[in-house]
This record gives C-alpha cells, structure tokens and sequence, in this order.
C-alpha cells in the first residue's frame, strides 16, 4: 500500500514539474492555482480521510490564512515570509477555536457546525469594507519582498510553491505514517474501543483539526500571494464545498488523491468554462461527482490503490 | 428525522417557487390551487430522486448522503439556470391576499398574515404527524431500529421513501409561499439552506417541535437584532448555534443521540 503512493506522489511531482514547460505549457497562473488547491484538499483529506471528520467550512482556514497574508502586505511594510506565517498562525489559532467546539459533534452536526461558523467568519468579512475590501475583495500591488528579494515573476513563484507544498505533503504523509497517524485511524475505525484503551479521543481530533486549518490556511495564503488577491469567494461555503468534491473525487485517505482530485477539478474547471455551456461549471462537476459518490466512492487513487493492491495479492 | 440531510432541501424549495411561477405562466394556475400542486409536483420528483440514487447509499455512512445530495443541489441549480435564466421572475400574490389588514394594534400585509397563518397550521400539522398520530410512530420507530421494525411487516423502505416525500413537499411549499414575497431565482435555495442547518443544529436533529420552535424564535432574533444592531442580523443565527452547541450538544429539544 505504502509503495504506490510513494510513486504516485512522486509522478504528480514530475507532473507540477513539467506543467509550464513547452509541450504542456499550462499558464503559470493556473498552475499555481492548481498546486494551492491540491494543499488545500490535502489538508481536508488529512481531516475526512483520517479521522472520518468532514468539515464544510474548510474554506473559512484557506480564506482567513489569506486574508490575513494579504491584509498585512497590503497595510504594512512587512516582507512576505513574516505576513504568510501570520495568516498561517491565524488560521492555527482559528481552527483551535473552532475545533474546540465543534469536535464535540460528529458526522453531519460536525459538517453543519463548521460550515455554520465558517459563515460567521463570511459576514465579517464581508461587512468589514475597510479591511478586507468587502465585495471586491483585497487586491495587491505586487507578492511582497521574500527576505528582502521581489518575487514577480509567475514561474519562480510557482517552482518554490511546488517546492513547498511537496515539502508540506511530504511531511503530511509522514504524520499519518506516524504513531500519531495510527492513533487517528484507530479512532477512525472504531472509536470507542480507542477511548476503552484510554486515548482521549477528542484532544486528538482537536489537534487534527488544528493541524488541518494550519495547513489549509497555508495553503490559503500561498494562493492569495500566487493571485495577488485574496477574494471574497475564498470565504463562501461554496469553496469548501469545491474542496470537499476534490478530496472525494481523488480518494479520501490517500493524501496524493486530493491532490488528483484538485487538478482534475481545476483543470475540468477552465476548460468547461471555454465551452458554450460556460458558467454552468457546476452542472458538469455536480454531475461528476455524484457519479463519484453513487459509484466510485474510494475516488479515483482509491480505486488505482485497490486494484493494485488486488493484483498483488495474486 | 430520517438521518439523511438532504443539502438539496433548499433546491426544493426553489423548485416549489418555480413551479408556481411557470404554473402560473402557462398553465395560468391560480396561487390557491399552486399551494396544492406544486408541493406534490416537487414532492413527487423527491420522491423519484430518492428511489433512484439515495435510496444506494443508505447502508453507508450519512456523509455519503449529505455529498449526494450536495452535488444534487449544484446540479439542479444550473440547471434552473439555464432554463430560467439567473436573474429571476417577479410573482404577485393574487388580489384577495394583496391588501393590508388592521389588526387593532398595527397595520400588517394581508399576504403575510396568510403566510404566518398557514405557516403555523402546516408546522402543527407536521408536529402532530410525526409525534402523535399512529404513522409517525412508526416513521419515528423506522428511525430507530428499521431492522425490528421490518420484522414486525411494515415496509420500512416505502415509510422512508414516503417521508423524504413529504419532507420535500413541505420545502416546495415554503418556496409557493415566498414566491410572491421574494424574486423567484435560481440561486433563492442557496442561502436559505445554511440558515435550515443551523436552525435544525439548535433545534436538535430529529426533533420537529426544536425546528419549528428554533426556527421561529431566530426569525423573531433576527428581526429583532436588525432593528438594533443591523449588520449582525445575519451572523446572529450563527453566533445563536455555537452558543447552543457548546451548552447543550445536542441541541435545544435534541434527545441525547448515540453516534451521528
């Protein structure tokens, strides 16, 4: 089981490698919006997949860690890297909030808590113009100084993104490698036997959750740098829907599937939006995904893992 | 009541206001008789949906529903989209309701006094189904343990169809309602449906009287809140439902539930 991940993990890296480059050529911009969505589905599977835990307020980690990034670029002469890990300690500290009081519920009342905060966290920024731009959203002139160094060229940033959001699944996969990681997935199967062999169940759901948002929020903030903006569709519920059908699309539990998931849905994305049908985007992933749900619910690296795995066997 | 969240309620609810919108346009269906048919319309077409594809997933955990029906709602939307156009239809309540009554104390639209009161019927109606009469003990046992139930020979799989029915006509009867109040548009399900979950989150899952009580003090919250502080009229509801999360996880009327 471990192998095949390994290697896909590894060819999706190839892949974000040679996305720009001539015979691909995919805009840089794209791509980078790509990368930033795979992060993100990845810290939603480290949730789904791992503890059984669906959040439908991702959306409100991804937003304020790049709200908050961009806000600090924005109204202060702070360089970037400090900016980015204040929106990521944002969404930390966040996501402990509301891990705090929503991991006491599970299943669809988890869904409906987070996915009732995260509108909170909407209106305010919605109704706080001054700040966050409100409607329009929060535009920047440029992606900041990184130590000191200007960063404006699309390609450079999209090789050290793709740098660091392999360093961050890497050390994703890592954790649910991890005794830790074991942890999560015994709650995930049985639950009450892990609390009969004395784990407190919720303090490591807590710290799953937090650990989620953080990256999510990473991941926010990357995004918002990569676009020089950081808009109000980051907040809505309907990002954190998206992300939720990128994650189930790929396979939850897998780490690298989200990530699949993600590309295919960015990808699908652009390209129906150059149909006829165009706006209607929601038509064909809707479609898709309840195809997904009804027939392939271990998504698509889930269904690659098992027939490997099968084929192993004999 | 059912364990199956449907996202796409509030879906229903827009098609119940279109059905009496295009009723209206070319069947030139009065409002009155709209009450009746496009609640069993829409009930009907729930009932389809819920035969051929939620019908899979109930061996599975509820998220799985909750993701169906997700897609579902996006699916319908732009599909109303297309037909409708996204910019949405006036409808005018008919004549006889468009006045405005003295109630003595204040001068109130006769429409939304209708509303209130049918609104009111409708919810004690429900209440009384569900908690009372001979049917809703066995919807409410179905719940609970389908499998003694089944042994007992009653089709536990018509009961759920049948309710997922009802629950669906009972959205598009609330869309017949605020047809005339509101522009009837494609996307007029979207908002209401995260406003549902956090009603039925503090009323407690699975209790109607928590929904309808919940849902009418937040209505009466919320108008309140707009005339003191306006921009957290919207957010108040949210605020409402982590508070009562925190006290009483089960929610206000909530019996204490074991797993989901």
């Amino acid at each position: 089981m471990k192998r095949p991940l390994l290697l896909i993990g590894a060819a999706l890296l190839l892949l974000a490698i040679v996305l720009p480059l001539p015979p691909i050529r995919v805009y840089p911009v794209v791509a980078i919006d790509l990368v930033c969505f795979g992060l993100f589905a990845v810290s939603l599977d480290l949730l789904f997949g791992f503890v059984g835990l669906l959040s439908f307020g991702q959306a409100m980690f991804w937003g304020g860690g790049g709200y908050v990034t961009a806000i600090l670029l924005a109204r202060t002469q702070l360089d970037a890297v400090p900016a980015l890990c204040i929106g990521v300690a944002y969404a930390l500290v966040l996501a402990f909030v509301v891990g705090l009081i929503s991991v006491r519920r599970s299943g669809i009342y988890f869904a409906m808590v987070t996915l009732g905060i995260a509108m909170i966290q909407y209106f305010c920024v919605f109704q706080m113009t001054d700040v966050t731009g409100g409607e329009n959203g929060l535009s920047l002139s440029s992606r900041g100084h990184y130590f000191g160094l200007p960063l404006e060229n699309d390609v450079a940033f999209y090789y050290i993104l793709v740098a660091v959001v392999a360093i961050s699944v890497w050390l994703t996969l890592r954790l649910v490698a991890s005794p830790f990681g074991m942890v999560l997935r015994g709650m995930r199967e049985n639950e009450q036997r892990m609390v009969a062999l004395g784990y407190r169940v919720n303090r490591y759901k807590l710290a799953v959750f937090t650990i989620a948002g953080g990256l999510a929020g990473f991941a926010g903030a990357l995004y918002a740098l990569g676009n020089r903006l950081a808009g109000l569709d980051m907040v809505d519920w309907h990002t954190s829907g998206a992300v939720v059908m990128m994650t189930v699309l790929g396979g939850i539990g897998t780490i690298v599937g989200p990530i699949v998931g993600a590309g295919l849905f960015e990808s699908l994305d652009y390209f129906v939006s150059k149909t006829p049908i165009g706006d209607k985007t929601n038509l064909v992933m809707g479609t898709i995904f309840a195809l997904c749900v009804l027939l392939f619910r271990r998504g698509i690296v889930g269904e690659l893992l098992a027939k490997l795995g099968r084929r192993a066997e004999t | 009541m059912l364990r199956v969240v449907n996202f796409a309620h509030g879906t229903m609810y827009m098609l119940g206001a279109f059905a009496t919108y295009y009723g209206a346009q070319e069947l030139h269906l009065p409002f009155y008789a709209a009450l009746i048919v496009a609640p069993v319309v829409v009930g009907a077409f729930g009932i389809l949906l819920e035969t051929t594809l939620l019908r899979r997933l109930y061996g599975l955990d509820p998220l799985y529903n909750l993701l169906l029906t997700f897609a579902l709602t996006l699916v319908i939307e732009d599909l109303m989209r297309i037909l409708a156009g996204p910019l949405g239809s006036p409808y005018s309540a008919p004549d006889a309701l468009s006045g405005i009554v003295n109630l003595g104390f204040t001068l109130y639209p006769l429409y939304k006094l209708f509303v209130i009161i049918v609104a009111l019927l409708v919810c004690a109606g429900t209440w009384w189904i569900v908690e009372r009469s001979p049917v809703g003990a066995r919807i409410r046992a179905a719940t609970e343990n389908p499998v003694l139930v089944r042994a007992l020979g009653i089709d536990t799989r018509r009961l759920v169809t049948l309710t997922f029915g009802c629950g669906v006509a009972l959205a598009a009867l609330a869309g017949v309602l605020a047809a005339p109040t509101t522009n009837v548009q494609p996307s007029m399900g979207d908002s209401i449906i995260i406003y549902t979950f956090a009603i039925v989150v503090i009323g407690g899952l699975g209790s109607v009287l928590g929904s309808i009580v919940a849902g009418f003090a937040l209505g009466v919250l919320q108008a309140l809140g707009s005339v003191f502080y306006a921009p957290i009229s919207t957010t108040l509801i949210f605020i409402v439902m982590v508070i009562v999360i925190v006290l009483r996880p089960a929610g206000l009327f909530g019996r204490a539930e074991g797993s989901r």
